[in-house]
């Protein structure tokens, strides 16, 4: 593995930010570390980096140790980029020096051309001699991604890079960046807590609660087989109506028995909670089963309804938009769900 | 200025020539002189340039090159370094020399310098004990020479440097320190590569205001006898009675002012691009070795011993030794400076605050380059502004003297206008009108439009909007103005002693004339008062201080 965590604890006094974190992110990949705030991905990203220690665990890249109890190797001699979330581009120096502050090392010649390389790959090359504050913010970002890469890092760290971007520049940016990386066959983690940030760009991504990883999976198997009740709620929407396990793959709930190619892991009689992804709940006029349709939003290619079913129970359901229902009106619906996913009752 | 409230920004400055009027007599302190100066040296009379060229020029530029040069590197060297250490670093003492650092702002530069001579010369404490107790003294350096007067200006003057290093330090956070690291430089390499370069700009406008304060300095260099413009200036208008000589000399000094005013400038514009985005504050500051833990300690403790600890006691002993000059003479000064000030500061708040808001209201390229010219004092000498008007004010007195007298024949009252308060406060409101202008402006800047205008949608509208919403607002920047007037004035020499009326000397006035008879011990009693109330506005800016740490 390229890059591997081994139960790494970082405390800030009594708290502790990063809390027995373990995962493993393979050469050439992109990894993702998704959460809400507060939950301590950015500490994990700035232990990984160098600029926090290691309270316990380890953490080993490329071959060797980097961090543990007792060693801390300086960030400097890491071999790790890092793009921050404010780009902590230098402002004295112009865009091709920001870019060649990192080849030092190189002789002088080489230096200027590998810049000029890596910025002609982001797409900056004709504002080589801008000074940083001359640029957009999305120009600003590429230049920090172009002064990560230019070393050939053995693994770039990214820290909510597009938080500071508008919406729709952040969804062109995160496919941009994603090629970037992929055509350097760059290892990369990512630190976002934007749902769509991460599946665009990453590969592998984890959720993070209270220090530690709730699941680290690919983005498919985040969305339809969620391992806790934290990662069905954070990731995606959905709503959990109650049930009870008739056999395997089966549980039973007043729509019915929903049955589906899930894996058989409670056993029978247990009480569970469902959950129902709007793309599971299929409008059907002809389906005997009836919902009232208590809110919709329209999101041009389809509606997001609120589904009320007689006990009270609330569905959301994903409709194509040309079936255009009022508030207060009757629909039928279906359940077809691909996988099953429930969690035991407390 | 009831009519502050929503004025189309596309409203033509010149439609309201009551503001205009008034902004363009708010520039004429600061602008006659320079018209006056530069048509003098523009028509030179032969005779006295050639005097000027031969006997005076070679010897003061020399001195003044030589000057500039060692101030701007000493005091720039000790304030960046105190500054990196203080808000970069940790060692024993950091959080109080971090404001105590600043205190030598109170201690004018003369009063530093006649400290420093007064201990150090022949005849002085230091000597004479060296003297009693080992025999010679013969080792101990000149004091009177031009090292002696770079180490007592950079003492001086560090704390401009200082302040602004330590903000340019303070503010660009460490994230560039990190994304430096990330790309292969130590701490140490990053510091060099990347902090320093990034406080470039601020370190520089910390120098170059540096260099205008020490081409503007009067007082300290007469004390050690180093001949400069501003001296020469002096002895050419009450020595050589030589109003060209002293108009020509001002012309040449204004070259040097106009280069180090650029440069400030130019300085500025750098530090306004070269702001980080991130204002994270520094969590872990670096941790220096035992020995640079104690080192830092040490150079920060040297130098506010002998910026301010050590003088001031010097001033406290010698006054306490002369307490027998207290006497009637002696308040007398106090109340004419006290006078002075409290009047300065009237005139150039109440001149600072139409002058803001003429700006506030007329937006306009135009009003703005007035704006900066009548702003445009602070950087001009003392000693030119003083003879600068001076000048025209007695071609002024002549001209209106001649109509009275062909008006009223023999009994036409005799005019002295060049020997009036109002002489001295017109030069005062050129010097300082910056200094009253800039919190008011500020201030005014925080009240914004959308304020007026909910005001106004409130139905507070006019004078009423101005007393219950404006005045409130800008009580603090108001009081900020007058006070850090009021001490500039208090500590002023150069204008007062050439401008002042028969038999108006002030605390400054007196500390002049028993520093240049060499009576340092009596000097010491006024340059107290002085001292004291300089400490108002180092109060103000350390307080300033905290809040950006």
């Amino acid at each position: 593995m390229w890059l591997e965590l081994e139960n790494v604890v970082r405390r800030f006094g009594e708290r502790s930010a990063v809390n027995g974190l373990s995962m493993r992110l393979a050469k050439g990949s992109i990894g993702c570390l998704l959460g809400p705030s507060g939950c301590g991905k950015t500490t994990a990203l700035r232990c990984i980096a160098g600029f926090e220690a290691v309270d316990a665990g380890v953490i080993r890249a490329h071959g060797r140790v980097l961090a543990s109890q007792d060693f801390h190797s300086p960030p400097e001699s890491r071999q790790i980029g890092m793009v921050f979330q404010d780009y902590a581009l230098f402002p004295h120096l112009t865009v091709l020096d920001n870019v060649a502050f990192g080849l030092h090392r190189l002789e002088r010649s080489k230096r200027r051309r590998r810049a000029e390389e890596i910025l002609d790959t982001v797409g900056l090359a004709e504002h080589r001699s801008h000074y940083p504050h001359q640029l957009s913010g999305g120009q600003q970002q590429r230049v920090a991604l172009a002064r990560a890469l230019a070393p050939e890092p053995q693994i770039v760290l990214l820290d909510e890079p597009f938080s500071s971007l508008d919406v729709e520049l952040r969804e062109r940016l995160s496919l941009e960046v994603r090629s970037v990386l992929k055509a350097l066959d760059t290892t990369a983690l990512l630190v976002t807590h934007d749902q769509q940030e991460a599946f665009a760009v990453a590969d592998v991504v984890g959720v993070m609660k209270d220090g530690r990883l709730e699941q680290w999976d690919t983005p498919y198997q985040l969305y339809h087989r969620p391992e806790t009740r934290f990662v069905a709620d954070f990731i995606g929407q959905g709503v959990f109506i109650p049930g009870e396990v008739v056999a395997a793959g089966s549980v039973r709930t007043e729509l019915g028995v929903v049955r589906a190619n899930g894996n058989g892991k409670w056993q029978s009689g247990r009480p569970v909670d469902l959950l129902l992804r709007p793309d599971d709940v299929i409008h059907d006029d002809a389906s005997t089963l009836r919902a009232e349709v208590c809110q919709r939003a329209f999101r041009g290619a389809e509606f997001l309804y609120t589904l009320k079913l007689a006990s009270g129970v609330q569905l959301l359901s994903l409709v194509p938009s040309h079936h255009d229902h009022a508030v207060g009106e009757h629909i039928g619906i279906r359940i077809e769900p691909d996988h099953v996913v429930a969690f035991p009752r407390d | 200025m009831s009519a502050a409230v929503v004025q189309p920004e596309t409203r033509r400055a010149w439609r309201d020539p009551l503001s205009v009027a008034l902004a363009v007599v708010l520039c004429l302190p600061a602008l006659v002189p320079l018209l006056v100066i530069a048509h003098a040296s523009l028509s030179p009379e032969a005779e006295v340039w050639a005097h000027l060229s031969r006997y005076v020029l070679p010897e003061v530029t020399v001195n003044t090159i030589k000057l500039l040069i060692g101030v701007a590197l000493l005091s720039g060297i000790v304030g960046t370094a105190l500054a990196w250490l203080t808000s970069i670093c940790e060692f024993p003492g950091r959080r109080f020399f971090d404001w105590a650092l600043l205190l030598p702002l109170a201690i004018p530069t003369y009063v530093l310098a006649f400290v420093a001579v007064g201990f150090l010369d022949f005849a002085g404490p230091l000597q004479t004990w060296l003297r009693a107790w080992t025999g010679t003294s013969a080792w101990v350096p000149k004091i009177r020479s031009t090292g002696g007067v770079i180490v007592v200006l950079s003492l001086a003057l560090y704390p401009y440097v200082y302040l602004l290093a330590r903000t340019a330090f303070l503010t660009q956070g460490r994230r560039a320190l990190e994304a430096a690291q990330t790309l292969g430089y130590g701490r140490a390499a990053a510091t060099w590569k990347v902090a320093l370069p990034m406080a470039r700009p601020w370190i520089a406008a910390g120098i170059a205001l540096v260099c205008m304060e020490t081409l503007a300095d009067f007082g300290a260099v007469s004390v050690f006898n180093y001949n400069t413009f501003t001296t020469a200036i002096y002895r050419a208008w009450f020595g050589m009675f030589s109003v060209s000589a002293a108009l020509e000399l001002a012309g040449v000094l204004l070259l040097f002012v106009i280069a180090a005013f650029a440069f400030e400038r130019s300085s500025r514009a750098g530090a306004r691009f070269a702001s980080g985005r991130d204002v994270t504050r520094a969590a872990t500051r670096l941790q220096l070795g035992p020995v640079g833990r104690w080192g830092a300690f040490a150079g920060a403790a040297l130098v506010l011993a002998l910026a301010f600890v050590l003088p001031l006691l010097q001033l406290l002993i010698w006054s306490a030794k002369n307490v027998s000059d207290i006497d009637s003479r002696y308040w007398g000064f106090i109340a004419r400076s006290l006078i002075l000030a409290g009047s300065a500061a009237v005139v150039i708040v109440l001149a600072g605050l139409a002058l803001a808001y003429i700006e506030r209201r007329r937006s306009s390229t135009s009003m703005r380059l007035l704006v900066r010219l009548a702003t445009l004092g602070y950087a001009i000498p003392g000693t030119v502004l003083a003879v600068g008007i001076a000048v025209p004010l007695v071609l002024l007195n002549n001209q209106l003297q001649g109509w009275l007298r062909a008006w009223m024949g023999e009994s036409a009252p005799v005019l002295l206008l060049q020997g009036t308060l109002l002489a001295v406060l017109i030069a005062y409101l050129a010097r300082f009108l910056t200094v009253g202008f800039n919190p008011i402006e500020s201030g005014l800047q925080r009240v914004t439009r959308s304020i007026d205008e909910a005001a106004a949608s409130l139905g507070v509208v006019g004078t009423e909007l101005i007393r219950k919403v404006h005045v409130p607002l800008l009580r603090t920047s108001l009081a900020t103005a007058a006070t850090l007037v009021f001490v500039d004035v208090m500590k002023e020499m150069p204008i007062t002693l050439i401008t002042r009326p028969p038999g108006w000397d002030t605390l400054a006035v007196r500390v002049w004339e028993m520093t240049s008879e060499g009576e340092w011990e009596r000097a010491a009693l006024p340059a107290v008062a002085i001292v004291l109330v300089g400490l108002i506005p180092a109060a103000l800016l350390t307080r300033r201080g905290a809040h950006v740490a």
